[in-house]
Formats: structure tokens, C-alpha cells, sequence
């Protein structure tokens, strides 16, 4: 088993707060990281980091072995997708469109295109009937649905997702789950997963990283988490979301 | 520039981007009409007044019966104006008059005879004609009522009545030989002086909104309006005799035709054609009578309106088109540069908004003296270019801030390079800003546009400023009509594009 994605001794600041402390993470090939902890406790930065929206203040990020460059990050973002939570649609472009964007630019077939479409609408239960519509015309579910499907389009070696459910409704949000447990598994993607929701870290994870104010406090199972935490704060987060109803 | 590729608007309405090429081709028409203008005919200049009209007009006919080619650019300007255009070449001759070509050109403030004249203008490369025949100078005039019940007949006699409202027009407010000499050498007391412009001034004399005013004395207005002038007493005014110059240069069949000219108006018959040029508002059929019994040859018809309001219009549209073309092509990618920040961003921005904030009329001011433009329609062009930079400029860099940074960093993400994502997400997002923008420039443009008849440049302000010399409403309303007209037209057009240019995924 190696590690598709190394983060050595990674470090950001945004203007005078630390958002990541230098910080050791591995990406394991064919599991589910969820990356999970408090509003701000930079969860995020450390996926926008991988994609390279951001540039680390030190350490290095090494993806399948590669160092991550300005010169090398448009190609290496071709074997990664990248959904986010407002699912980040191109409003003037179709779905269809929208998922065939980055698809056209690197040269795919006409028929390739269109087959990969089909199997994506079959995998991701989206109707290819609504292909043609545009964003506003989608409900909040249908987007995401979509906006999967383009981040998949290129058949990614790893899945970024910054809680891609967090602005559904709980109904649409536990259909989404679902299908998202059963497509990643299906496609034994690598996926990391960000989400402030311990349940839905627990449904998905196999393995869970526990994020508080820029540091790592604990990474491994949810057994781990609740049996042996590693500090007073693992307990501390995990109680709290119990109470509110956790199983 | 993108052309668009047909296959692109096929059945999956793959990237919709905006497409330049069509608004390109649109104001790309008029430009290439421009290009093919006439050959070399001799220029008219005329300066902004009815007796300077007619003579352009009767040295056109000139021209053309001697059989050279001959335009005549009516109603170009002030004193300076001309002098530069003939100096620069833009006009070949202009009618003058020795008083002002010694005060105003040659900055001598004593009389000069006509040798003298003759030889400094010779420096400049410019000639003289002998004098047409006769004085125009300037004179003051009042209401002859109100002249008679305070017994004024002379300048000196204002002296009593420092209460008396005086409108002047611009130039002799400013003239060297104009009203700060005159008011000192006859000591005279009024303290309540405007700017007026000169056909403006005789309504404002008539209904009593001033009492003197300065005036041309072969003015045929000064009958008309039951005016008087006011005797010279002091000997102030030096002679205004009529003249033609002309560039030394100039074809000498044409200084020959011009010469024939000499002597042969007196100042009654300079009368006669400028009332008959305000009571008909032609000054071609004005120049007529002064060819007595070839009334009716071909040149002399004069244009008829529908004719007139085409070539007004044409030109007017090539100004405002041409204009805008360039505020587009230069516009957007400022704008583009803008809406990334920074010191240049808000430096482009602060240029930009100086621009419009420069008074149009100011801007086409400052530009005239430039060796580049003169007196021409490039210096319209560039006026109102610079004019319309601001709404386009900000525009494009409001509707890309505009763009939410999640959808930026999608586009990011994606691995899309920076010209695609350019071209293909940003730019198609802020289509609806940016389309907008254009359309406040190309109506501001086309407004804009009537101020460059005053440097000669045409359009549809040529009869509003001839009307407004005139004092003839329906002169003026033949321009302003036709101008507000079309700028409602291009505000029709622009809703139009904006359903084939904004993608339909903004529109729903």
C-alpha cells in the first residue's frame, strides 16, 4: 500500500494566523480520508493546498511520487477532481458542457466523450435527459450530481471533495450519501473527503484525520477516535456531535 | 480577435462565448466608407457666422465655375481654428478680414497697411487677396427704442449708464482689439458682462435680457431687429476689410479664380446676401445673388434635405461608430488589466475617469492644437474615443471582480489555462457588464458626437450648430431630432445583441 498524496512538513499563513502548522500527511491509494474537525480548523486549506489554489509557506507536497510545481500543476489537476459545496457550475454553460469542459481541451473523441458522458449519468443517477439545462435549471442535488460528474469526466487517480453535501437538504443529502458510498466503491477511488460532520465521517471514512486549529490531532479509525483519543479534545468533539443526535 | 467557428454553435451550444467579430463587422461598415472619400478638391474653411458662410460659399462656386474642384467646410471655428486648419493644411483658403489678421494673427496692436499685412503673412506661407470690397468691423449695438429714450449715439455716451447689460460674444470678449481695450478707452462703467453666443445674443438683445451687444456691421440683423449701432467715436475699431487667405501653396488656378473676387462686394450688397442667407437659411442660394442671372446652373442648387440628412447622418454614425470601435478594442483589455487591482488597475480605472470628466467640448479643445489632429473628424474620433473609455473599461473589470471565487478556483482547478479560462468562463460570465458598458458608450457617443461639427468634423451637429447661429429652431431641430432618434436606435440595437451575445445559461 503507498501513498498516492506526501505532505512533508506543510505549512500556510494567511496574513498574520497560521492557518496550517507544518503538518505530515499521507493519502493512502484506494481508501476514503476524511478530513474532519471545526470551522477553521483548516481542513480546507489543506485541500486547496493538493489542488495548488494555494502555495505552502514550506514542506512539500509530493502527488504519485511528484513534487507539486506551478510548471507541473495544470496537468497534475487533470488527475484530480475537485468538487466543492456550492458544486462551482459555469452558469453560461450547459451540464453537459460543464462536464465536457476540460474533456474538449485535451483532446478527447467526439464518441469517447459521449460514451464516458453516458456511463457518468448511469454511475452518478443523473438523467441524460437534462444534459442540455443549465445550472439554474437544476436543483440543488442535480448540480451536485453534476458537478461530480465533471470533476470524474478524466477518470482522476485521486477525488477532492470540500463538503460537497453541506448545502443540501437532508433528505437529498442522505440520498446523495448513498450513491457516493457506492460510487466510490465501484471505482475504488482514492478520495478525500472534507466535512464538519462526524456522521457522515464515520459513513464514509476509512480512515479519519481530526483537524483543531491548524494541527492534526489524530488520524485512524473511528474506534481509534472514540477508544483511544489522543487527546482531551478528540473526546471532547466527539461527544459534542453525539449529543446532537448522533447513533 | 476570434472569428467564430460554425461548428461551434451546433447542436450542443458548446462554449458560447461572446463574439466580437460580429460587433467588429458592424462598425467596421461606416470606417471603410470614410476610406473612400474623394479625390483632392480645394477646402472652404468659413468661420462660425453667417457673412463668413456666404463667402465660403460664393469662393466655392468661384472654384468650381472656373472648373477646379471645390468643398466647402462651413462654420468651422473662431479665428484661431481657421488659421491653424489653413496653416495645417486641413482648409486651402477662408475668408478674413485685415483687422483681425493684425490683431489676432500677427499680434500687432497698431494699423498695419495691406503691404505690411501681405509680407508678414507671406512668413507663414500664406497670401492675401486684395479686399472684397468691403469694412466689416465690429460695432456696438442696442435696441433703437431704448437708444433713442437715453439718447445714446455714441460709445462714449454709455459712460451714463453703467446699469446697461452688455453680452458679448466669446471672442471679442477675448479679442485683443475686442471689449478690455475698448471698455478702457472709452472708460465705460458697466459691470454686468456675458458671454454670449452671437445669434443667441439677438434674442437675448430682443427680449430684454441685455441691452448691448457687439455686432458686425455689414450684419444684416442690425435692420432685421430694428437695431442701431452706436457711432465709433473714439476711432477704436481699426478697419475689418474682407479678404480671402489662402495657403501660398495652393493650385494658382485657384488663387486665380479667388483674385477675380477683389472688389467686387461693397458693403450694401454684403447686406443684401446675409439677409438673404438669415431669411432663407441657404447660404448656397444666398451666394447665388451674387452671381446674378446664373441662378439655376447645376452647382448652384442646393442639396435637398432628405440628401443632407443622409449625408448628416452617415457621418455621424461613422464619428460615433469609429469612436466606439476603438473604445471596444482598446476598452475591454483595460478593463481586463483593471480588474486584477493593483497600482496599474486603479491607475487605468483614475485615467479612464479623468477622461469623462474632462467636459467634452474642453477635451475637443485640448486636442486641436495636437500636430496629429487639427481640425479634422480624427480629432472627433479621438475626443469621443477617450470619452467612451470609462463605461467599458469599468464595465469589464466590475463583471469579472463580479465572478464568485469559488467559481474562479473551479475554473482553476479544472487545469484550465489562463487564456481559456480567459476567454471561455470569465469573460462569458462578465458578457452581460461588459455588453452593458457598450451600450452607455455608444449612446453617450452618439450624443457626443453633435459637439464635433463645431471643428468642422460634421454629422448631425452640423445644422444644430448652424441653427443655433441662425437663431432657427427648425434648423436646430433637423440635427437634434435626427440625433436623439438614433440614439434610441442604438439602444434598441444593443437590447437586441445583448439576446444573441449574453449565453443563454445568464439569461434565464
Amino acid at each position: 500500500m503507498s501513498a498516492l498524496v506526501k505532505l512533508v512538513d506543510v505549512s500556510k499563513r494567511y496574513a498574520d494566523a497560521p492557518a496550517l502548522h507544518p503538518t505530515n500527511l499521507s493519502i493512502e491509494r484506494g481508501k476514503i480520508t476524511v478530513l474532519i474537525g471545526p470551522s477553521g480548523c483548516g481542513k480546507s486549506t489543506l485541500l486547496r493546498l493538493i489542488i495548488g489554489l494555494i502555495e505552502p509557506d514550506s514542506g512539500s507536497i509530493k502527488f504519485d511520487g511528484e513534487s507539486i510545481t506551478p510548471d507541473n500543476i495544470d496537468v497534475l489537476r487533470r488527475r484530480i477532481g475537485y468538487v466543492i459545496q456550492e458544486g462551482g457550475l459555469f452558469p453560461h454553460l450547459t451540464s453537459r458542457a460543464n462536464v465536457l469542459l476540460m474533456a474538449r481541451r485535451v483532446g478527447k473523441s467526439q464518441e469517447e466523450m459521449q460514451r464516458r458522458l453516458l456511463e457518468l449519468c448511469k454511475l452518478t443517477r443523473f438523467s441524460d435527459q437534462l444534459l442540455p439545462r443549465y445550472p439554474v435549471e437544476l436543483s440543488g442535488g442535480q448540480r451536485q450530481r453534476v458537478s461530480l460528474m465533471r470533476a470524474l469526466m478524466l477518470s482522476p487517480e485521486l477525488l477532492l471533495l470540500d463538503e460537497p453535501l453541506g448545502a443540501l437538504d437532508p433528505l437529498v443529502r442522505a440520498s446523495l450519501q448513498k450513491d457516493l458510498k457506492e460510487i466510490f466503491a465501484r471505482l475504488r477511488q482514492t478520495v478525500l473527503f472534507v466535512t464538519h460532520d462526524l456522521a457522515e465521517a464515520i459513513y464514509f471514512g476509512d480512515e479519519i484525520v481530526l483537524m483543531n486549529e491548524g494541527r492534526v490531532v489524530q488520524k485512524g479509525s473511528v474506534t481509534d477516535l472514540r477508544e483511544k483519543p489522543a487527546d482531551p479534545f478528540v473526546s471532547e468533539f466527539i461527544n459534542a456531535q453525539r449529543g446532537v443526535g448522533l447513533t | 480577435m476570434n472569428s467564430v467557428h460554425p461548428t461551434m454553435i451546433g447542436r450542443d451550444r458548446q462554449p458560447r462565448r461572446p463574439r466580437p467579430s460580429v460587433l467588429m463587422l458592424l462598425f467596421l461598415i461606416p470606417v471603410v466608407a470614410v476610406a473612400c472619400a474623394s479625390a483632392n478638391p480645394i477646402i472652404m474653411g468659413s468661420k462660425k457666422f453667417t457673412e463668413s458662410y456666404v463667402l465660403g460659399e460664393i469662393a466655392r462656386r468661384t472654384l468650381i465655375d472656373a472648373g477646379i474642384p471645390a468643398e466647402h467646410r462651413q462654420g468651422m471655428g473662431g479665428t484661431i481654428i481657421l488659421w491653424q486648419a489653413l496653416r495645417g493644411g486641413q482648409v486651402d483658403a477662408y475668408p478674413e478680414y485685415t483687422g483681425t489678421i493684425a490683431q489676432e494673427i500677427l499680434k500687432i496692436d497698431h494699423e498695419l497697411s495691406l503691404d505690411e499685412i501681405r509680407n508678414a503673412l507671406g512668413k507663414f506661407g500664406v497670401g492675401m487677396t486684395e479686399p472684397l470690397g468691403f469694412n466689416n468691423t465690429y460695432a456696438l449695438v442696442m435696441r433703437r427704442g431704448e437708444a433713442q429714450r437715453l439718447g445714446v449715439r455714441t460709445i462714449s455716451a454709455l459712460r451714463k449708464y453703467p446699469e446697461l447689460r452688455v453680452g458679448l460674444t466669446h471672442e471679442f470678449l477675448d479679442r485683443q482689439d475686442g471689449w478690455r481695450p475698448l471698455r478702457e478707452r472709452y472708460a465705460l462703467p458697466q459691470q454686468n458682462v456675458v458671454g454670449i453666443d452671437h445669434a443667441l445674443g439677438y434674442s437675448a438683445l430682443a427680449n430684454g435680457s441685455i441691452d448691448v451687444k457687439d455686432a458686425y456691421s455689414t450684419d444684416a440683423k442690425i435692420g432685421q431687429n430694428d437695431l442701431v449701432a452706436l457711432e465709433d467715436d473714439l476711432q477704436f475699431f481699426p478697419k475689418y476689410e474682407a479678404v480671402f487667405l489662402f495657403r501660398s501653396a495652393m493650385r494658382a488656378d485657384a488663387i486665380a479664380a479667388l483674385r477675380r473676387l477683389e472688389g467686387t462686394l461693397d458693403e450694401k450688397r454684403m447686406i443684401r446676401l446675409n439677409a438673404e442667407a438669415e431669411r432663407t437659411k441657404n447660404y448656397t442660394r444666398a451666394a447665388n445673388l451674387y452671381f446674378q442671372g446664373s441662378i439655376g446652373s447645376k452647382n448652384a442648387v442646393g442639396e435637398s434635405f432628405p440628401h443632407k440628412l443622409a449625408r448628416w447622418t452617415l457621418r455621424h454614425l461613422q464619428l460615433a461608430g469609429f469612436s466606439l470601435l476603438l473604445s471596444v478594442v482598446f476598452g475591454i483589455p483595460l478593463g481586463i488589466v483593471a480588474s486584477r487591482g493593483g497600482a496599474l488597475g486603479h491607475g487605468i480605472l483614475g485615467f479612464a475617469g479623468v477622461m469623462q470628466t474632462i467636459p467634452s467640448l474642453a477635451l475637443l479643445a485640448l486636442l486641436v492644437p495636437l500636430p496629429f489632429f487639427g481640425i479634422s473628424a480624427r480629432t472627433a474620433i479621438a475626443a469621443l474615443f477617450l470619452y467612451g473609455l470609462l463605461p467599458i473599461v469599468r464595465n469589464t473589470a466590475s463583471g469579472l471582480q463580479d465572478i464568485p471565487r469559488s467559481l474562479r478556483e473551479s475554473a482553476v482547478a479544472l487545469g484550465l489555462s489562463p487564456v481559456v479560462r480567459l476567454c471561455e468562463i470569465y469573460l462569458p460570465m462578465a458578457s452581460r457588464s461588459i455588453l452593458s458598458g457598450i451600450k452607455t458608450s455608444a449612446v453617450i457617443n452618439i450624443g457626443t458626437a453633435t459637439l464635433a461639427a463645431l471643428i468642422g468634423a460634421g454629422g448631425l451637429g452640423e445644422p444644430i450648430l448652424s441653427g443655433l447661429n441662425l437663431n432657427d429652431h427648425v434648423t436646430i431641430l433637423q440635427g437634434a431630432i435626427p440625433a436623439a432618434v438614433l440614439a434610441l436606435l442604438v439602444q434598441w440595437l444593443f437590447d437586441l445583441l445583448d439576446r444573441v451575445l449574453i449565453p443563454k445559461g445568464l439569461r434565464i
